[in-house]
């Protein structure tokens, strides 16, 4: 049972990979490709969610806490930098 | 009862997956900046909430819960801080495309500010000018 849910999840969460590195590959700005990213991390968390449930194991568990705990600082770096471009 | 929690981590696994998939979508087929950061935040909460709480009941387990509560609240709390600040650096540059936007209520505040003396202090700014019918 969980083999045919983890496949079924494992294509949605491919499909949507596919979907975000279009995106960060189309641009056009960079803020769309820090979006873009940002989603690829909550996706790479959530594959790594889908591993646990089928090797019933949390061997993963922390590294989806710090993923979700610092995977903003990314995009707020990103963001700075941007903010600051306009003066330039 | 197995059968049916088993029945109830597949659906919510499949729930929590296919926000990722519509973040994808919508990444691809929105068309400026502002859309995309409203897809962009489907899988953040709802779809984490969705997942983890799939993950909980399949591990049959008490002892992950505390983490992945911790998880999801931190996912809660920085969600905002990063949207905020993307939606600001989209705002300040010429990335998010002003003029696709219905109302924007932050120009006239940026306008008074800008148009303002340097005093150091915020001017007063009329409620009624800012609504979305003002022109």
């Amino acid at each position: 049972m969980i083999e045919v849910v983890v496949w079924i999840c494992g294509s949605l969460l491919g499909l949507g990979a596919i979907a975000c590195l279009v995106r960060v590959a189309k641009g056009p700005s960079i803020l769309d490709r820090v979006l873009a990213l940002d989603v690829m991390l909550l996706i790479i968390s959530a594959a790594l969610c889908l591993e646990m449930a089928l090797n019933r194991h949390t061997d993963y568990v922390l590294f989806v806490v710090a993923a979700c705990t610092i995977g903003f600082i990314g995009s707020v770096t990103v963001s700075r930098y941007v903010s600051d471009q306009r003066n330039a | 009862m197995d059968l049916f929690l088993d029945v109830l981590v597949a659906v919510l696994l499949i729930l929590g997956c296919l926000m990722s998939l519509i973040a994808g979508i919508g990444l691809l087929t929105f068309p400026d900046m502002l859309t995309r950061m409203h897809a962009a935040t489907k899988p953040q909460v709802l779809g984490f909430l969705l997942i983890f709480a799939g993950l909980a009941i399949h591990l049959r387990s008490w002892t992950v819960i505390p983490v992945l509560v911790l998880a999801w609240a931190m996912q809660l709390l920085t969600a905002p801080v990063s949207a905020h600040m993307i939606g600001r650096a989209g705002y300040r540059t010429k990335h998010a495309a002003k003029e696709t936007l219905y109302s924007d209520e932050l120009r006239q505040v940026v306008e008074k500010v800008s148009s303002a003396p340097h005093t150091g202090t915020v001017p007063e700014i009329d409620p009624q000018e800012t609504g979305p019918d003002a022109k």
